[in-house]
């Protein structure tokens, strides 16, 4: 406990000494740093930020030091994060190569693979983007249909995948294809490294009800990969899939604070949107569904909390499976709360007669449809606990996930 | 670490659990109901269950207590909560006790606390005047007579009112029925003359009653701590009470969950196990998700009884908000999918959900709840 009161007190010295005063305030989409070739950053303090962090490991704070990481314990982690938090200070790099495929290349990538990857995402060089879902194969992974082909000295690559988000300002992407399409659904499937650089790699972006448009769909045509670019064992990729679903959903389980559009919490839009009487909300049935959510959001937080013990305790519990469905369900929850009590200032598409954060809470709102679809739907995530947690029986014929 | 259990907090869930499988399963609590019990509860089992300690863990080691806290406590109440186990465990242990710990004066914790710690007196706080909880809405009137005062008035809900030794009567000895100030709470022995019990029969089998006070005549030193303050600790009493009610509607919404669960695996219609069929599957897993976050509540509330506080009624409205809310969804769910034979008496599933409708009840139901986080919050 003494050393981590000690390492607590060292790395708020060390924050307080190296982050910017600008790194300090909210971060808008257009600050942040992304990496990769393409990338580029908002500001010199943006970059001192970032090449700070990044000297110290803390890009990724627990990964191993031999490959650019902090090499910190859990604890040691959860500690930074606190106080990084304390001072807001900002992300110093986005990347999906830090949050997923990392995870695990240190889980399932060869030796060859982390040396040539590891520190390159430590180091933001590299921007990447996943390539999982198909057209065709959505909640039902398993089926895709994007075929990589033995050629002898590399894979033939042919087909498409959807939801591949910013894909069209990503370094490299890792993919799962289909390596033996005559092996059962979940056998025939391989997890694959391919440079977007490479010939016949092409992206188009799909608009969202939100207005936004962070996804595309990208379509691969007669491109060679080398086979050094195959994670894990030939036919195997399910299992390396699946563990970065782990960290996806743990992820989506933890976003909410982290959005990068301006939020108004419900209390305060509470405040500044609905009628009080004597100290109270007047609206009763508003009252009662903020108090719904502020008590759930309250419980999360401590869910959240507990599973975090749990893993420092060394305890394997249940608790994580759950989050990703309670974590999601609660955000689209809430943005339903904050248009139900701003009424039609809630509602404004674009300017003039709307402030930004008005705007922003539409705009969060048709996002937050989407929390509950990618990563895993709802429902999928509901017969991973009834398989894997409650252990009750395989649905006979209904798609379940293994 | 609040969130997961110590050493000495699972040895105790696991002694805990031992002993009341076999000493007070549900069949237990049946059987008193059966037998028209006239104390609604086995006193040998009371004394076995004070011998282990449980009449004291939140007592402190001066009056004969295990000084275990209510991260102690909790666990216990988890366990009897899974066997409904029929006791005076809550209302004298917990809620008698905190009240005698927070509002008596020091020679009121030396002459009863160490016979609370014994198991040889058990109480019940005599409240609720309707039939809600509002616990400052007090008529019951505490008016001076000499060196002493008069007590009148009518309680309801009474829990263990006709079976306690002593009751704890909040009475009001100023201000406005609905005034949190003014309110005295005093100690009256059951024998008192004046005092009317009615035991009343519940569907949770469980013990309660009406009580009339008459011009019971109550000596100064009958009034815990001193008169017309009790509002300044009443209410930390009461959220003591639902923090621990929480705990045990925890433990009752495990079994009756794992009991569902079971049965989801068993039952073969249509040539399968009826768990298969997703329409009940994705029920299951959402009371399992539901389940992870009543767990933390619980844990959190329980530690910050110890350790903060500041935190206390905010937790304990989150707490049993939160319980009665899955109480309510479990045993319904458990019924219905357990078809049929879910609402015959045989089976052991309609004890659960009587109990969790009572429980629902004891120091605030949903609606009371909701409303306090709310004002405590600000909005």
């Amino acid at each position: 406990m003494e050393d981590l009161d000690q390492f607590r007190e060292e790395t708020r010295q060390w924050l307080e000494a190296n982050c910017p005063a600008s790194q300090r305030l909210p971060n808008t989409p257009e600050e942040q740093y992304w990496g990769g070739r393409g990338g580029s950053f908002a500001s010199e303090d943006a970059r001192v930020w970032f090449e700070r962090m990044r000297d110290r490991g803390w890009t990724a704070p627990e990964w191993p030091t031999a490959y650019g990481g902090g090499g910190l314990t859990p604890q040691q982690g959860q500690i930074l994060k606190q106080e990084m938090k304390r001072i807001n200070a900002r992300t110093p790099l986005y990347s999906l190569g830090l949050w997923m495929l990392g995870p695990a290349l240190l889980e399932y990538g060869s030796e060859a693979q982390k040396q040539e990857h590891l520190r390159a995402i430590v180091n933001g060089e590299f921007r990447w983007c996943q390539g999982y879902s198909e057209p065709g194969a959505g909640s039902d992974l398993a089926s895709l249909q994007t075929r990589a082909e033995d050629q002898g000295d590399h894979f033939l690559v042919n087909g498409s995948k959807i939801w591949t988000t910013a894909a069209d300002r990503s370094d490299w992407i890792f993919c799962l294809v289909r390596t033996d399409p005559h092996a059962k659904k979940q056998e025939g499937i391989s997890f694959l490294l391919i440079d977007m650089a490479s010939p016949g790699v092409s992206t188009t972006p799909i608009e969202l009800i939100s207005g936004d448009s962070e996804f595309c769909q990208t379509f691969f045509d007669n491109v060679r990969v080398p086979k050094s670019n195959l994670v894990g064992e030939l036919n195997q990729g399910w299992s390396v899939a699946k563990a970065l679903l782990v960290h996806e959903r743990k992820l989506m389980a933890e976003i909410g604070g982290d959005s990068p559009r301006k939020e108004i919490p419900p209390v305060e839009a509470a405040r500044r949107y609905l009628d009080f009487t004597n100290g109270r909300i007047a609206d009763d049935q508003l009252r009662s569904d903020l108090v719904e959510y502020e008590m759930r959001m309250h419980a999360i937080g401590l869910t959240h909390m507990r599973s975090f013990e749990e893993r420092a305790a060394g305890i394997k519990g249940t608790v994580g499976l759950a989050m990703k469905y309670l974590g999601t369900e609660a955000i689209k929850d809430k943005n339903e709360l904050l248009l139900a009590i701003m009424g039609t200032r809630g509602l404004g598409w674009e300017a003039p007669g709307f402030t930004p954060e008005e705007l922003d809470t539409t705009r969060l709102w048709a996002m937050s449809k989407a929390m509950t679809i990618a990563g895993g739907t709802s429902e999928v995530q509901l017969n991973v606990i009834a398989n894997h947690v409650l252990q009750l029986p395989q649905a006979p014929k209904a798609a379940t996930e293994s | 670490m609040a969130l997961v259990l110590n050493e000495e907090q699972r040895l105790l869930a696991e002694t805990a659990g031992e002993f009341l499988q076999k000493q007070a399963p549900v069949g237990a609590l049946r059987a008193l109901r059966d037998s028209r019990d006239p104390l609604g509860y086995d006193a040998e089992l009371w004394r076995q269950m004070a011998e282990l300690g449980w009449a004291s863990v939140i007592l402190p080691e001066d009056a004969g207590g295990l000084d275990f806290g209510f991260s102690g406590i909790g666990v216990v109440l988890q366990e009897t909560g899974r066997t409904l186990a029929a006791s005076p465990l809550f209302a004298t242990a917990v809620v008698g006790a905190s009240a005698l710990l927070l509002g008596g004066t020091e020679t009121q914790k030396a002459d009863y606390l160490p016979q609370v710690a014994a198991g040889e007196l058990t109480l019940a706080l005599a409240l609720e005047e309707s039939q809600h909880h509002r616990p400052h809405h007090i008529a019951t009137r505490l008016e001076k007579s000499g060196d002493g005062f008069l007590l009148s008035g009518e309680k309801v809900f009474v829990l263990d009112g006709h079976s306690a030794d002593a009751l704890l009567v909040v009475a009001r000895s100023a201000g406005e029925t609905t005034s949190r100030d003014g309110l005295s709470v005093v100690l009256v022995p059951r024998d008192t003359a004046g005092v009317e019990i009615e035991r009343t029969v519940m569907a949770d089998s469980r013990n309660a009653a009406n009580i009339r006070f008459t011009g019971v005549s109550i000596a100064s030193t009958q009034v815990v701590g001193t008169e017309g303050e009790a509002g300044h600790w009443l209410d930390d009493v009461l959220d003591r009470g639902r923090i621990a009610m929480a705990a045990e509607m925890l433990g009752s919404v495990e079994e009756v969950f794992a009991r569902t669960v079971a049965w989801l695996k068993e039952r073969v219609q249509f040539g399968v196990p009826i768990g298969s069929f997703q329409a009940l599957q994705h029920r299951a897993a959402s009371l399992q998700a539901e389940l992870e976050l009543a767990r933390s509540v619980v844990l959190q509330a329980l530690t910050v009884v110890d350790e903060q506080p500041q935190q206390l009624a905010i937790m304990a409205s989150l707490a049993k908000a939160t319980l009665n809310e899955l109480a309510r969804h479990a045993t319904n769910e458990a019924v219905q999918m357990h078809g049929g034979i879910g609402v015959t008496d045989e089976l052991e599933i309609g004890f659960f959900l009587k109990r969790a409708r009572t429980a629902m009840q004891i120091f605030g139901d949903t609606g009371f709840h909701k409303d306090r986080y709310a004002t405590l919050c600000g909005y």
